[in-house]
């Protein structure tokens, strides 16, 4: 370990220190609001670090690999990072679980989304992996007294920790095929080599590790329980942040191993069925469902779903789509959570039918909510739009031109579960007077909306950004 | 200075409407003024366009921006631009705006600051889509009107407007969704003419000499999208519930509907005119369909607004069957038809709307006799219905006979057969025509909330003016407007022409 290695990977060693720092002073001073400010801080930090920052190159013996890759993915994490915090404040106050902890282990979970990014060797991702995890697990039981909460966290850890497993078995097959740990090398190794079928079953273990994470059917009955069991707020970053980071190690990984892929089409067709049913399931679940949170979450699995459809095209266009997609899934699933995380008020407020009349009381609120339902729908002008647009295009571009019509035709579908919020919210008397008057606006929320709007009307910036990532990550190996 | 202001024009109301939502809630007045004065400056500046345009040219007043709008390696940027088929739909679109916000000033009484601005950002996408040049940008437009119209049916509508609203937006979200794959497909054959860049500018697609297996796929993934919103039977069913539940359902037939048949003709026949000359017998028949079928339910319906749906689908049917006889007689007649049925029909549901805002009814059993305390809502109605039913010296006579002469003459379809049929369906409009104006007008005053009704007021009768005053106007002197179009559809003729003769034979 050398100081050029830590300068490197500053942004690495940026978050591991503050981390540490946030533990000692939350030990000492045991303030909340100190914890949340530092943590905030930590979160713009990152944020600038990443947007100014142009290193290159790998840190510490080839574990850890810098980019404009990493750059873009780390820049998704922490600005979800934020986002949530600020969301969560009143909501952890409401709910009468304002520990400093909190904020804490968010900026632990997003350093644990920064290793995944970052990470050129399979352990790293590991560890990055089960940083991000347990760090999820214990923000899904953030409210002790209460059984859902108790149940959603019993559920995801034992769950998610047998899907680590598979996760850890996978990569020691692969170990064993390849003899090598290192992503690059693995790459080299299998492009003079051939693949096993070693290779294959410790890559699809791999799989099933990763489509947990993202939660694409048939790894998904964990979803909507421990969505709405867990804090909305934290919730907001498991949806998110916590997929965008399981995207961008499976994108980091098939680079790698696509010299194998691209030959193979059992590898297409079982990854282009997992979409396909992925996003089928999700929004066709998503009908029936009353509770928003659940909406949201059945949402999320097909979100998923439009996402793999990026991976499954496999070019360039196709995984530059799915890194521009994480970032606006990300902002527009905040924002429709942190609108959640308002109204809820100790979770009386929680069915989709409990919105009626929002319009009438909070004009502006229930403005915002419809946007980012729109944009989930992926209507223009809004950020989801483009998003799906690219995805889409990639795909027919790739030749799967029928992956993109089962696409289009489930966010058909979505839209009447979208809309009927909307219809709530816009179209219906609510059933009591004043029902939310102690419902505040953030800022924050505007502030979202507004870079959801812009993201759909002037995209070439975040798209450039996107691209210029991808450029790098398809050089790793050579 | 001509493509600036092409942009400003489309971009106006929007960018002037989200201040309405700022406004004191109370103070409804000037809210209202204050969208009249923008709506009014809007046309203006579409007029003061319509005046500078060059009837020989081609595309004018083209503003290009946001180069690179998705990236370098696609070729995707925001380009507008008014040719002959578009202009006049363009300057119509900004007139109904105002008159729909000056003719809906009253009837609409919660929320009045939202709908002004849910109007005026419709206006914004609608002004959009007919000047738009590039596929990317128009799907864009397109879509976006959804939110619009969305709302203005969910927040305004009568009891079952949720649905009706839930309903449009997922029909038109399919059919648009299907659309966006031939967009995207249609521009990555595009690549071929534009040095292997993704392209969606419409201008070098139509040098596109793509083979027929390709287009009569594409022709079906933008079709449908259009038949959808025009509607043409089958694809109609969404129409008379929002109709029924929509306070600007003039909107809807003066413009929406247009922007159908607009994105057809510009879309489908510029784009695949070999798909379309070998589709063309289908169409045909379906429009046929369309004007019978629309006319015949038209004909037995009990609510004003039902007949007035119905109608618009028999109308929209002529539509259809002059653009698919490919002449040019036929084509002009339909682009002037666009304009004649929103007239006709945008007045009709102007009416409508204002003894519905009186009366809270809208089953014509429970008019009648209202010729005695309506005078002036009898005579515009008059005027109204009978350029609707095609009254020679009424701009609906030269439309329809312009599409049924090119019909009749028609290389492509070969058979006068289907002129004949649709003659059938303008003697059918009468059928429904009458007896609804009988039922209102006519007889004698049963009830005495008819009796306390009260004539049209300076408003109302200013916008019927206005409506009425081009009726007329297109009626003796067609020329003019016949002149815009001539060189445009006289180019896309040639084109499906020439290929039709290499398809058929």
């Amino acid at each position: 370990m050398t100081l050029h290695d830590l300068l490197l990977a500053l942004p690495i060693t940026f978050a591991t220190f503050w981390t540490i720092l946030l533990i000692v002073v939350e030990a000492t001073a045991k303030r909340a609001q100190l914890t949340f400010s530092l943590t905030s801080i930590g979160f713009l930090i990152l944020i600038v670090m990443m947007l100014f920052s142009n290193e290159q190159g790998y840190a510490f013996g080839e574990m850890l690999r810098l980019s404009p890759y990493s750059q873009f993915a780390n820049f998704v994490f922490a600005l979800s990072g934020l986002l949530v915090l600020t969301l969560s404040q009143s909501y952890l106050a409401k709910e009468n679980i304002h520990f400093g902890e909190y904020y804490l282990i968010v900026f632990m979970a997003t350093l644990g989304m920064m290793l995944m990014a970052c990470a050129a060797h399979l352990v790293v991702l590991f560890i990055g992996l089960e940083i991000m995890s347990i760090a999820l697990y214990v923000l899904a039981g953030m409210r002790r007294k209460d059984p859902r909460a108790n149940e959603a966290a019993m559920k995801y850890f034992l769950l998610g920790a047998f899907s680590s497993g598979f996760f850890l078995y996978g990569i020691s097959l692969i170990y064993g095929a390849t003899g090598e740990m290192t992503l690059f090398k693995i790459g080299i190794y299998l492009q003079e080599n051939g693949a096993t079928s070693l290779f294959w079953i410790g890559l699809s273990l791999m799989m099933v590790g990763f489509l947990f994470k993202i939660s694409a059917v048939p790894f998904h009955q964990w979803t909507p329980d421990v969505y709405e069991g867990a804090p909305t707020p934290s919730t907001a970053l498991m949806s998110t942040a916590s997929k965008a980071a399981a995207f961008t190690a499976l994108i980091t990984l098939a680079l790698n191993v696509s010299s194998q892929t691209d030959k193979n089409s059992n590898w297409t067709v079982a990854l282009s069925t997992v979409a396909v049913l992925t996003m089928v399931v999700g929004n066709i679940a998503a009908l029936s469902q009353e509770n928003l949170k659940r909406i949201l979450a059945f949402s999320s699995i097909a979100h998923a779903g439009y996402m793999l459809v990026g991976i499954v095209a496999g070019n360039d266009a196709g995984y530059s789509a799915v890194l521009y997609y994480t970032l606006v899934y990300s902002l527009m699933n905040i924002g429709a959570f942190g609108v959640i995380a308002l109204v809820e008020q100790h979770r009386k407020l929680t069915n989709a039918s409990d919105y009626a009349g929002l319009f009438k009381e909070k004009p502006l609120l229930a403005g915002v909510m419809a946007l980012f339902m729109l944009s989930l729908i992926g209507i223009p002008p809004f950020g989801g739009f483009i998003g799906k647009y690219k995805l889409f295009a990639a795909a027919i571009e790739a030749g799967f031109s029928w992956l993109a019509v089962v696409g289009v035709l489930a966010s058909a579908v979505s839209a009447y579960y979208y809309l009927r919020v909307v219809i709530f919210m816009f179209m219906r008397e609510s059933r009591e007077e004043n029902q939310f008057t102690d419902v505040a606006l953030s800022p924050t929320l505007v502030l979202i909306a507004l870079l959801v709007f812009l993201l759909g009307i002037f995209p070439t910036g975040m798209l450039r950004f996107a691209g210029e990532a991808m450029k790098f990550a398809l050089n790793s190996f050579h | 200075m001509g493509s600036f202001l092409l942009s400003l024009t489309i971009f106006f109301p929007f960018l002037f409407g989200i201040p309405l939502l700022l406004f004191n809630r109370e103070k409804e007045v000037i809210a209202k003024s204050y969208a009249f004065v923008i709506s009014l400056l809007v046309l203006v500046m579409a007029v003061f366009l319509l005046l500078n345009f060059e009837p020989g040219q081609g595309i004018q007043f083209k503003h290009v921006a946001l180069e690179a709008w998705l990236g370098e390696d696609v070729d995707v940027k925001y380009v507008v631009g008014l040719d002959g088929i578009s202009v006049l739909l363009f300057v119509f679109s900004a007139l109904v705006f105002a008159m729909v916000i000056l003719g809906t000033w009253t009837s609409v009484q919660k929320n009045v600051r939202e709908h002004l601005f849910f109007l005026l950002t419709l206006e914004t996408c609608i002004l959009g889509i007919f000047a738009a040049l590039d596929l990317f940008l128009y799907y864009i437009f397109w879509e976006a009107m959804l939110i619009p119209m969305y709302f203005l049916i969910g927040m305004w509508g009568k009891a079952n407007r949720a649905f009706a609203a839930t309903k449009f937006f997922v029909y038109m979200l399919t059919a648009s969704l299907i659309m966006l794959i031939g967009v995207i497909y249609i521009g990555i054959c595009g690549a071929d003419l534009n040095g292997g860049m993704f392209t969606t500018d419409y201008q070098k697609l139509l040098l596109l000499d793509l083979p027929f297996s390709i287009q009569a796929i594409l022709f079906w993934f933008f079709g449908i999208s259009f038949l959808a919103k025009a509607p043409l039977f089958p694809l109609h069913t969404w129409l008379p519930e929002v109709y029924a539940e929509s306070p600007v359902s003039a909107v809807v037939t003066g413009v929406l509907l247009k922007m159908a048949t607009y994105a057809l003709m510009r879309f489908n026949v510029g784009l695949f005119p070999q798909a379309c000359a070998y589709f063309s017998t289908l169409m045909v028949v379906l429009s046929i369909v369309s004007i019978i079928y629309g006319a015949a339910i038209a004909s037995v319906q009990k609510e004003m607004r039902l007949v007035l749906a119905y109608s618009s689908i028999s109308h929209l049917g002529f539509l259809t069957l002059g653009i698919f006889a490919f002449t040019e007689e036929a084509m002009q007649g339909a682009i002037l038809q666009m304009v004649n049925h929103g007239l006709s029909t945008g007045l009709l549901f102007m009416l409508v709307g204002f003894l519905y805002e009186r009366r809270k009814t809208d089953r014509l059993t429970d008019y009648g006799g209202l010729k005695k305390v309506m005078p002036l809502g009898a005579m515009f109605f008059t005027i109204a219905m009978l350029s609707s039913v095609g009254l020679p010296g009424l701009n609906g006579f030269v439309g329809e006979f312009l599409i049924l002469v090119g019909a009749f003459n028609s290389p492509i379809l070969q058979n006068g057969t289907f002129a004949v049929l649709g003659a059938i369906g303008v003697i059918l409009s009468v059928v429904y025509m009458l007896p609804m104006f009988q039922k209102i007008f006519l007889g004698e005053l049963t009830s005495d909330d008819n009796r306390r009704l009260s004539d049209l007021n300076l408003r109302e009768s200013a916008v019927a003016v206005v409506f009425v005053m081009l009726i007329v106007w297109i009626g003796i002197a067609p020329n003019p407007f016949l002149k815009l179009s001539e060189k445009s559809t006289a180019s896309m003729i040639e084109k499906v022409q020439q290929n039709s003769s290499l398809s058929v034979k």
